[in-house]
Formats: structure tokens, sequence, C-alpha cells
């Protein structure tokens, strides 16, 4: 059994989206969660559906909403302070110094994460690259295992099946939950999915099928 | 935010003309455009917090969507798709344009005191 498991994603939401299912497993079995989020979305584009946000008031709608989910999903939350959008132009290494204080300070033995350059959004690819480093930083026998997460669609091709695949089918009550704790979020993510599968009606049968299992590659040093 | 009241957004414009005033500017269409789609191409920019003045200033639009045009001493700033306006915290001109499921598309927004960064 894991000890403490740390998510370090950049945006609020990605946990809900990415690691919910695998998230609730850990908790249901005592596990502690904490979800180091690298910024409040403040760039981001939904924003609700019907909008109810602007530009402006984004990034304080987004941190009640992060709060909310990790509420959901019962984990602790630290905020990074980054700024949407930016992180790939910030000093990689000053970004894994900073994750390594939270990692000496909480012991993890396991760390999620973006698998670099196979995750989509840039924010992704340089905040996993950020956290990859920060556990190479760490003595060899204190590091956590790293799980790293590939979104982009050609990704098995390239790094072959994924190490771990979780069947999240008995925890998607509770991701879906997560995930409709995002509101400003929530519905313009699932309607780009439903845009793929426009036959079916049911954004959550929808959301069942693009996102009840979550794969991670074991990151080898 | 509400739909553009032209004659509102202008006179406001009217307000802000040869101040120094900040700026935010920006377009995206998503950073998932090309994940989502494979013919699409992700495009994005955005500036936030130029320091400008403008002495000429301009809505137009047909009644869906609008164009706004600041003409500065030595350049201008343009924007267009813009469809909705706000006031922020009493003092700051929101102006962005949304696509059907309410995504922000473009933005341009104006304050005599800066945007959060």
């Amino acid at each position: 059994m894991e000890k403490h498991v740390v998510v370090i994603y950049p945006h609020p939401d990605d946990e809900s989206f990415g690691a919910a299912g695998t998230i609730a497993n850990f908790r249901q079995q005592g596990v502690p969660v904490t979800y180091l989020c690298g910024t409040l979305g403040e760039m981001g584009r939904n924003m609700g559906s019907p909008a109810f946000a602007n530009r402006e008031t984004l990034p304080q709608i987004r941190k009640e909403e992060l709060t909310n989910a990790c509420n959901v999903l019962d984990i602790e939350l630290e905020m990074l302070g980054y700024r949407d959008k930016t992180i790939e132009f910030e000093d990689r290494m000053e970004i894994a110094k900073n994750l390594k204080g939270y990692l000496d300070k909480i012991k993890p033995s396991l760390v999620i994460t973006h698998y670099p350059a196979y995750a989509v959004h840039p924010d992704h690819n340089a905040l996993g690259a950020a956290a990859i480093e920060a556990v190479r930083l760490m003595d060899p026998e204190n590091r956590p295992t790293v799980w790293a997460q590939a979104i982009s669609k050609d990704f098995p091709q390239d790094l072959g099946e994924p190490d771990v695949t979780n069947d999240i089918t008995d925890t998607f009550d509770k991701k879906f939950e997560a995930i409709l704790a995002h509101k400003s979020q929530a519905m313009g993510v699932l309607v780009q999915h439903k845009q793929k599968q426009p036959e079916m009606d049911d954004l959550k049968e929808i959301a069942k099928q693009n996102l009840g299992k979550e794969r991670f590659y074991i990151w080898k040093y | 935010m509400k739909p553009i009241e032209m004659e509102r957004v202008q006179q406001t414009l009217d307000e802000l003309k040869n101040k120094e005033v900040y700026v935010h500017l920006e377009t995206t269409n998503g950073a998932y455009a090309s994940h989502f789609n494979d013919k699409a191409y992700n495009v994005g920019a955005y500036i936030r917090n130029a320091k400008v003045s403008f002495n000429q200033a301009k809505i137009v639009g047909d009644g869906k969507s609008y164009r706004v045009g600041l003409k500065m001493e030595m350049g201008w700033i343009y924007a267009e798709g813009l469809t909705d306006w706000t006031m922020h915290e009493g003092s700051k001109l929101l102006m962005a344009g949304h696509d059907q499921e309410g995504r922000l598309m473009v933005s341009l927004e104006i304050s005599e005191t800066p945007f959060s960064h």
C-alpha cells in the first residue's frame, strides 16, 4: 500500500479529468493524497456554459472550484502560484527545486504527473518534466515511484502500452462529481469529447468511455 | 458579461483617451484545438499590462460582433469578434468574444490600473 501520494499537475481540473478515479481509489484505501496544483488556469478559455466568468474573475472562480473538487476527492491542496501558459518559459530547475521542497517535506511513496512531450498542453509537458527532475534530484534511495500520464493521441505507438492501467468504473461517480465541481470548465471540456461522438447524448456516458481508464507509465531513472 | 452596448462602450473608450492605460489583448482557439481536431492548428497570443496611451478610440459593428481600434501615437491596437462587455471592479473595461459554448476567443481589456499578474 502507498504511504502518501502526491499529484503534480498545472491546472485546476487536471486532477479531476486525469486522475480522480485513481485518487479516489487511494483515498478508499486510506492513503493520503496531496495535490500540488501549478496555476489557477488563469488563461483558460472556458468561462462556463453559458459563460458566467470573464478573464479577470476566472482565477478566483477556478480557485474555489479547485477547493471544491479537492473536498469532493478528500485530498490536501497546495497551490504553487505559477501562471497559466507560462510554465515552459520559467527556469525548469527552479521549478524542480521548488517541487523537491514539497516532496522532501511530504515524503510520498508515489508521485503522479504528466509525461513530458506526450501531454498535449505545454504547461503539462513543462511541469511534468520539472516534477520528474525534482524526483531525480532526490537521493535514489528516497525517491518515490513516478507515474507519468500521457495524453497525446499517438502515445501508445511511441511509448508502448502503459505500465499501469486503472479501470476506475468503481470510482467513476466520484470522478464525475469532481469534474462537475469545476463548473466553469466541465461542460466546455465534456462537449469537446461529445463532438467526437455526436450520436451520444449522455455526457456522463461519454465521459465514462473517454475518461473511464486512467493510464500511467512508470518513469525509469 | 453582457452583450455589447455600443454607445456605452464608446463612452467608456472616450473616457480612457489620452491617459496612460494598461491593456490586456488576447486571442486563442484553445490549447487542445489540434488534439480534438486533426485539421485544426493551435493559435494564440496575449499581451498583459501593456502600458499605452491612445488618442482615438472607436467601436464598430453590426449588432452581433464588434471591432475596436485604438490609435496610438505610433501604431494601433485592434481586436475583432468582440461580443460581450462588462465593467470589472467599477473601472476596468472588459470586452470579449465567445463561441456558442461560451468559450473565449478574443479579449480586449483597458484599465487605468494594472490587471492582476
